[in-house]
């Protein structure tokens, strides 16, 4: 990283300086959702764009998800780049047509005739105390779908490298921040970066046993290596970065190396986003691998409001260094 | 009934060659849809389509005031609109049988057909699916300043569908150049209109501040005047309007749809084929104001069935898409 790079920002800063700095380059770019201008959001993650870019390009909605997700939608086919911001990831529920059975399949419905540039943002993760409906990760549920892409950064720098890219790119893209994230700094330099989708991250380096983590489960698998490290394991953690496009080569080359997996992810384990990875990584390195790629998601239930019940549905830091301990035969 | 539009609000009269040129498309929906029955009936055609026979004013009467850069979006039942927009018939009997020569490559089918050459963003198999994106194409259109407007069709069974409402708030709110046009044909698939709509339709629009007008749909003359007023009105900056066209589906629900009685009546089809024809009324018209004899309106329907035989045998001689194809543009 070059020498600017020690500048720090928080993630939500760095989601920022991504769209004011795509919004300077190309004045097709606009922002659409509810409380974005004035307000920058609840999450003042915007604030400070509309005085910059107006409210012709940051544009407060009506609280109509579908409606303003369909409107990007239109706009994206005929020549604009809009970035649709859907305030919980929640709320995708409500924009399911215009995604999936829209944005999804126009280009390809289409003979590959139209395109629908559209970046869709929106957030995840529990642990917020914020209840059943504005706590849930359901990154899974767009990632099953072809013809998006998804991508669920987890440091500042990715951010923004990564928001850059999926606004100049030609398709429909599900951006997922993890709303716990929004205040975690770290590097990010102040020049133009981009980083291409489908390339996963090594973010820390081990042999002993790969932990693959995604958006928020990235910290706490780095979390959970700090304290395997103490008892003599030394943890590797690849984050893939998108779902979809997947770098399946990063995630099977470290678990041929390390011979041991575990993947975690906050969406519900069941029929989630980690059984796919293991089985990218169960049919990719077979036969260097020590035991059963073991998954950790989060529980299966609605997120509970009570704050001792919310922290046990999500792993954590001691949940993962147990299972890894346990996973290299150190229990 | 003929509600002549009144003179002031006419944007041009048009000439007799428009007025020729809108009765060869009407002819030109009718053949084509008799085209596709009979290949469901041959067993030529993969799947179902459904038919727009009956209600070829609407879209013709529409499209004909729209210039070739205005947009359109379309429903399950678009070859009409597709047609009207500019869309060469065997190109889209080729997508009706899954050929590569298809507008989509044949990835489409009947009910996704789109073009950008004719402005037209697709036709759209989630009912009332469009409204978002018909609304987008306006926003841009306005960002823009390209002076377009889009024209989003949709049936009258698209009203029970909350998406509707929400874009209309927001083209309302934004003012954007688009025109809702519903055109109610009565029956929502197998069940009639009046089971599933509450209240009055135009006071939908009317309570977002959009300007709603009603139109006899089976009156080409009458819906271009009106859509005429409104599209220009669009383009203007006055923002969206509500166009509801009242009309008539002659056959099922779509191609298989053979024994209606347990939702319509044969009479009333009856009633509609001989008494609201779309086509009769305009050719009586047209004769009458010495715009064309019968035998002129009748070189033109032999015309077009030839064109429309033509087209048939071009997309049953073309080639099937590679298999290799099945993965392509899935993304851009
Ligand atoms: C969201 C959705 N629900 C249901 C259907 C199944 N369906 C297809 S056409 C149709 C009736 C549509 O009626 P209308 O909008 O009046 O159009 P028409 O067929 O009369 O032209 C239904 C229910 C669908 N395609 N999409």
């Amino acid at each position: 990283m070059p020498e600017t790079a020690q500048r720090e920002l928080t993630f939500a800063q760095a989601v920022r300086e991504a769209l004011a700095e795509e919004m300077r380059r190309d004045t097709r770019v606009c922002i659409l959702g509810e409380d974005v201008a004035e307000a920058g959001t609840p999450f003042k993650v915007l604030s400070g764009l509309v005085e910059e870019f107006g409210t012709n390009r940051v544009i407060d909605t009506p609280i109509s998800e579908a409606g303003f997700t369909g409107v990007g939608v239109g706009a994206a086919m005929t020549g604009m780049r809009p970035v649709i911001d859907i305030m919980f990831g929640d709320f995708l529920t409500l924009t399911m047509d215009q995604l999936v059975n829209q944005a999804a399949k126009i280009h390809y419905m289409s003979g590959g005739k139209w395109k629908v540039p559209m970046v869709l943002r929106t957030t995840l993760g529990a642990t917020r105390r914020s209840a059943a409906q504005h706590s849930q990760s359901l990154h899974a549920w767009v990632s099953h779908v072809p013809g998006l892409k998804v991508v669920m950064p987890s440091t500042p720098y990715d951010a923004k490298g990564l928001l850059k890219t999926a606004i100049r790119d030609e398709n429909p893209v599900v951006f997922f921040e993890d709303k716990m994230m929004y205040k975690l700094k770290g590097p990010v330099p102040a020049e133009d970066y981009t980083i291409p989708l489908g390339v996963a991250d090594v973010k820390r380096a081990g042999k002993d046993i790969t932990l693959v983590a995604t958006s928020s489960m990235v910290q706490v698998a780095l979390g959970a290596a700090d304290l395997l490290e103490k008892i003599g394991i030394a943890a590797e953690v690849v984050d893939p970065r998108t779902m979809w496009p997947l770098d399946e080569q990063t995630l099977i080359a470290s678990a041929k190396k390390t011979s041991r997996v575990i993947v975690m992810d906050e969406g519900y384990g069941r029929y989630g986003v980690t059984g796919e990875l293991a089985s990218v990584i169960s049919e990719g390195a077979f036969y260097s691998l020590e035991a059963p790629v073991k998954r950790m998601g989060a529980m299966h239930v609605p997120i509970p409001f009570s704050p001792p019940l919310e922290d046990l549905t999500v792993p954590t830091e001691q949940t993962v260094f147990e299972a890894a301990r346990a996973l290299c035969g150190k229990a | 009934m003929t509600t002549a539009a009144h003179p002031s609000s006419v944007v041009s009269e048009p000439t007799a060659e428009k007025w020729l040129r809108m009765y060869r498309c009407m002819q030109m929906i009718r053949h084509f849809e008799d085209r596709v029955n009979d290949l469901y009936l041959r067993a030529l055609m993969p799947g179902l389509a459904h038919l727009y026979v009956g209600e070829e004013a609407v879209a013709v009467g529409i499209c004909e005031a729209l210039r070739p850069d205005d947009y359109i979006t379309s429903t399950h039942r678009g070859h009409g609109h597709c047609l009207a927009k500019g869309a060469a018939p065997d190109r889209m009997f080729a997508e009706l049988l899954g050929k590569e020569a298809g507008y989509c490559r044949g990835k489409g089918g009947s009910m996704h057909i789109a073009d950008p050459d004719t402005g037209n963003l697709g036709a759209n198999a989630i009912v009332g699916g469009s409204a978002g994106i018909a609304t987008g194409a306006a926003f841009s259109a306005k960002h823009l300043g390209t002076g377009q407007v889009a024209v989003c069709f949709f049936g009258e069974g698209a009203l029970g569908q909350g998406l509707l409402y929400e874009t209309m708030n927001l083209a309302s709110l934004w003012k954007l150049p688009v025109i809702y046009v519903c055109e109610n044909n009565l029956y929502n698939e197998y069940t009639h209109f009046s089971e599933t709509t509450a209240g009055d339709i135009l006071a939908r629009g009317k309570a977002f501040g959009i300007a709603s007008e009603s139109v006899d749909g089976q009156d080409v003359r009458a819906v271009h005047a009106v859509a005429a007023r409104l599209i220009e009105s669009a383009r203007q900056g006055n923002g969206p309007a509500l166009l509801l066209c009242n009309t008539y589906r002659y056959t099922g629900h779509h191609v298989g749809d053979i024994s209606r009685e347990y939702y319509r009546s044969k009479q009333e089809e009856q009633e509609w084929k001989t008494q609201r024809d779309p086509i009769l009324l305009f050719a009586a018209w047209l004769t009458g104001q010495k715009i064309a004899d019968s035998a002129a309106l009748g070189q033109i329907e032999s015309e077009v069935k030839a064109e429309m035989q033509a087209a048939v045998d071009f997309a049953i001689a073309a080639p099937y898409p590679a298999l290799a194809e099945v993965e392509q543009d899935v993304y851009a």
